[in-house]
């Protein structure tokens, strides 16, 4: 791919930061409704499936109102990658700058609840934006000319826990806790269950957290990782989830665990950090894609974990390898 | 077996007779005027010592941990979309004495509180918990308000913690979480699921680092 001339406009930038918010905040992704679905024809218990039938209505109700799905907005965050060929109009500062404006005007417009305060004096500022609010996490991703832009909104306060665990505890560790997250704040439902379950493994204390929700928010419902065995852990550890005795809001069922994804990062020797995140009933994400020629394109599936993205090696040069085997 | 749950509709102000037919995991759908107050009330009204902003005993007996997902318009007017509970233990503390100053009889919320604080506050207030549904179905509720009566002390606490005065009708759906006995539901619920969680956990050994604090007594909970 040559280098384009052509730069993505930054009110682009901004029309399609506000897309997302507003979609994020209203339409149900369709591979978490298919999912919800699935499991309201399945769930014995009652309590649990009466629930899971109220938030299908719930769904429709959000798109026919044009109304936000749930009012805990959560907190608001975007996450944005960059193609390597891809230029914007104003730079990367002009692209933080429309995502902050895009955030306070739908925060207004849907409306979405405005979750942001600061942490001490409580001070709101009434529209999602302040001190390191929206978070803007980035990736980049070679011979490409688009940028792609993806919201996410989660809710913050439960079913996510981070715990140092080290290679002698092994997978039967990683269960043990991922089991403790799940018993822990399934109970009442403060996880928002049945979820989308992201775990961090590896990497620094930080990037276990970070992969994890991720993991989380950034894959669809249904999706592998592509090595094998962490594919087969992660179709282990969902069904381990639906098997606690637990459905939605904690009542006696078996719906806790729409899919299980994992992400991994190399880590200290001597150590297995992991962490475990609940992307709720409300699993709200959105992507949009900029092209240079002025197109916009919308979907549900961020495509987050590309090849690039999870490469284990020096160089990139995936033709050659490929090649070479 | 699910649609057997048994629906209940309540006109507010909520009278006693109404609450004592109430059974753990009815469904309830409210009609009349409830409003929202949380943290930011609780400390204004019991530790600052500010008188609530209206007569709540003359206006309601429902109080709502929420925050509702709202805008106020340039002409004053306010845009409420969706409406979802808050997580309630955390107000535990300021309970008892709100129910004295305020004459609540039901709260809505997020989780309930412990069987403990039903029976300890609850129970002496002739109060009972109904929890909303998911969580949560933001757009079912929002539905639900048919006005705006009031958004008191938006500037000082902002859209998230002010006392809104909500005008609604078929306002759910709600669970009935806690009886005027004080029972909880979700408490009879984790009791059944606690009864399998050895099976799960067995062959697992417990990590070669432990927490500080950290309990392997799996019938205890998060909150309280």
């Amino acid at each position: 791919m040559s280098t384009s001339a052509a730069v993505i406009k930054a009110d682009a930038v901004e029309q399609a930061a506000y897309d997302v918010m507003v979609k994020a905040g209203i339409e149900i992704p369709d591979d978490y409704l298919g999912g919800i679905q699935a499991m309201a024809d399945t769930e014995e218990g009652d309590l649990s499936a009466f629930v899971l039938r109220a938030m299908l209505e719930n769904y429709e109700a959000a798109k026919q109102d044009r109304r936000a799905m749930c009012a805990d907005t959560g907190v608001p965050r975007f996450y944005v990658k960059y193609g390597n060929e891809a230029g914007v109009e104003g730079g990367p500062v002009a692209v933080e700058h429309r995502i902050r404006r895009a955030t306070a005007r739908a925060t207004h417009e849907v409306p979405l609840r405005p979750n942001r305060v600061h942490p001490l004096s409580r001070r709101d500022n009434d529209n999602n934006v302040g001190i390191n609010a929206p978070e803007i996490e980035y990736s980049f991703e070679p011979d490409a000319d688009w940028v792609d832009i993806t919201t996410v909104h989660k809710g913050g306060l439960f079913g996510t826990d981070y715990r140092m665990l080290f290679p002698a505890d092994g997978i039967d560790g990683i269960k043990r806790f991922y089991l403790d997250t799940l018993v822990a704040f399934g109970k009442r439902g403060l996880a928002c269950q049945p979820a989308i379950v992201g775990i961090g493994l590896g990497g620094s204390k930080d990037t276990s957290v970070v992969l994890g929700k991720q993991a989380a928010c950034l894959r669809t419902v249904g999706d592998r990782n592509p090595d094998p065995e962490i594919a087969a852990l992660e179709l282990e550890l969902k069904e381990i989830g639906n098997s606690i005795g637990m459905g939605a809001m904690g009542f006696v069922g078996s719906s806790m665990v729409v899919d299980c994804h994992i992400e991994v990062g190399y880590t200290h020797t001597g150590g297995m950090p992991m962490s475990v995140h609940c992307f709720c009933l409300s699993s709200r994400r959105a992507t949009a894609r900029l092209f240079p020629d002025g197109r916009i394109e919308y979907r549900t599936d961020p495509q987050w974990f590309t090849p690039y993205l999870r490469r284990d090696s020096v160089d990139w040069a995936p033709g050659r390898m490929e090649a070479a085997e | 077996m699910s649609g057997m749950l048994k629906e209940v509709r309540l006109k507010t102000p909520v009278r006693d007779e109404d609450l004592r037919r109430l059974e753990l995991g009815n469904v309830v759908y409210l009609d009349g005027l409830i409003y929202t107050g949380r943290e930011g009330v609780y400390k204004r009204v019991l530790q600052e010592g500010m008188d609530p902003p209206e007569d709540l005993r003359a206006l309601t007996n429902v109080n709502f941990h929420c925050s509702p997902a709202a805008s106020v318009n340039a002409d004053g007017s306010f845009n409420v979309g969706a409406v979802t509970a808050t997580a309630s233990f955390r107000f535990s503390k300021w309970l008892p004495q709100w129910f004295e100053v305020s004459g609540a009889k039901v709260i809505i919320g997020k989780g309930g509180m412990s069987e403990a604080d039903y029976r300890s506050v609850f129970v002496p207030a002739r109060a009972v918990y109904l929890t909303t549904v998911g969580y949560g179905t933001g757009a079912l509720l929002g539905r639900g308000i048919r006005k705006v009566r009031a958004a008191h002390w938006l500037d000082d606490l902002g859209i998230a913690q002010a006392m809104w005065v909500l005008e609604v009708e078929k306002f759910g759906p709600l669970l009935v979480e806690s009886d005027l006995d004080g029972n909880s539901l979700f408490e009879r619920q984790n009791r059944i699921v606690n009864q399998g969680l050895a099976r799960l956990y067995e062959g697992l050994k417990p990590p070669s680092l432990s927490r500080y604090g950290e309990t392997d007594d799996r019938g205890e909970e998060l909150i309280g």
